[in-house]
């Protein structure tokens, strides 16, 4: 899905309570948030439950999506992190206080525009990365592997693992200026 | 705001962007954060990796009624919201959450010479509190068993490493046995989340350690 069709999709959802709309967000993101769930260690039953929480979360808080500050995939990610931290570690998501934004600062539409052209670039830059430092990055958000378990289950030490993570980021940073 | 010396380290920022810092941590870096709009950046930065990490996932089959289950969900109403708390001028509203109110609603318990702490959260893993100094005063000389952050909230400390003023966070590492002395003038207020039980050089403060849950 392209970036900017789904900030349209969501948009729809946010200011019509399109239904149609999201169907078609749904069809793209349901499957991929249940993978998400399920690389992070929740069964199917788990994982599908989740899934539609999460789905329900996007339409309830979709007043709340900033097309100027992420675009629709960082912004399920993030509901599906705290849905997995809730359901899967039975733990509290402390989040940092909201930037406060009316209905007078609507996010500029040129900046929301790069923003969500920064986003794809972002998807690419690692899509281009070595397999290695890609899996690795993965694995750090499927986020049921601590860094000693990645060390474990990929027999490298810990300390390599720490710097391939530094190294995997600043050649994102990199591929991003 | 003055601009903030010392930040949150890039791994902790991305492992709360992961979701994968113990509750106690969390809180910190989400404290800092809504103090620190660097750090807030840097987040949203990690917070893109995550989705492109969400973007990359493999479809995974959902069952045929999910779409419908997920509209009755929707339909039942919205989701449930914490009460809003009060703001405050010295708390930042993470913290204000787990207070359940402002400054004055922490429920102080002493400590020793006047300093003061309130345990906000604690599992297995980490312990998250806020910790009062008198002006001048020091925090018992102790080393970590794990990592500790230190954000201060309000006046300044200072120990072996450098100034601390509002904002700024402290990251010390296991084997660093540091004495944070609370600059004169005013008290000093700090979050701290510690990854395991502190321990104290004197035995005296190490026999009590357990019933004084520092």
């Amino acid at each position: 899905m392209d970036d900017t069709d789904g900030v349209q999709l969501l948009l729809r959802i946010r200011d019509h309570q399109d239904s149609a709309a999201f169907a078609d967000l749904f069809l793209h993101y349901a499957p991929r948030v249940k993978a998400f769930l399920m690389k992070s260690g929740a069964d199917h039953a788990v994982a599908e439950e989740c899934t539609q929480d999460v789905m329900a979360t996007l339409w309830h808080k979709a007043h709340m999506f900033d097309p100027g500050r992420a675009s629709v995939a960082t912004w399920i990610f993030t509901i599906a992190r705290n849905r997995r931290i809730d359901a899967l570690r039975k733990a509290r998501r402390p989040e940092p206080e909201d930037l406060l934004w009316g209905p007078e600062d609507e996010p500029d539409p040129a900046e929301a525009l790069e923003l969500q052209q920064e986003s794809a670039r972002l998807g690419q830059a690692i899509a281009l990365l070595p397999e290695k430092q890609r899996d690795l990055i993965e694995r750090a958000y499927f986020g049921d592997l601590s860094h000693s378990e990645i060390a474990a289950q990929t027999g490298l030490p810990l300390g390599t693992i720490k710097s391939r993570l530094r190294l995997a980021l600043e050649r994102l940073r990199q591929q991003m200026t | 705001m003055k601009a903030t010396k010392h930040h949150i380290s890039d791994e902790m920022l991305i492992a709360y962007s992961a979701g994968t810092l113990p509750e106690a941590f969390a809180l910190v870096v989400a404290a800092h954060v809504s103090m620190c709009d660097g750090c807030r950046t840097t987040l949203s930065a990690f917070d893109a990796v995550g989705g492109a990490v969400l973007e990359r996932c493999s479809a995974v089959k959902v069952s045929d009624g999910c779409l419908a289950a997920t509209l009755a969900r929707i339909a039942r109403g919205d989701a449930p919201r914490r009460p809003e708390c009060c703001k405050d001028a010295v708390l930042p509203k993470p913290v204000v959450d787990y207070v359940g109110g402002g400054l004055d609603a922490v429920r102080w318990r002493p400590i020793s010479g006047g300093a003061r702490q309130a345990v906000l959260c604690a599992d297995k893993a980490a312990t998250a509190r806020l910790v009062y100094l008198p002006a001048g005063s020091a925090v018992p000389d102790h080393s970590h068993r794990g990592i500790e952050l230190t954000l201060v909230l309000k006046g300044a400390f200072r120990d072996e490493t450098g100034h601390f003023a509002p904002g700024d966070v402290e990251t010390s590492a296991e084997e660093l046995t540091h004495r944070p002395v609370a600059e004169p003038g005013a008290p000093c207020i700090c979050l701290t989340a510690t990854e395991a039980p502190l321990r104290y050089r004197s035995l005296l403060v190490r026999i009590l350690q357990p019933f004084l849950h520092i």
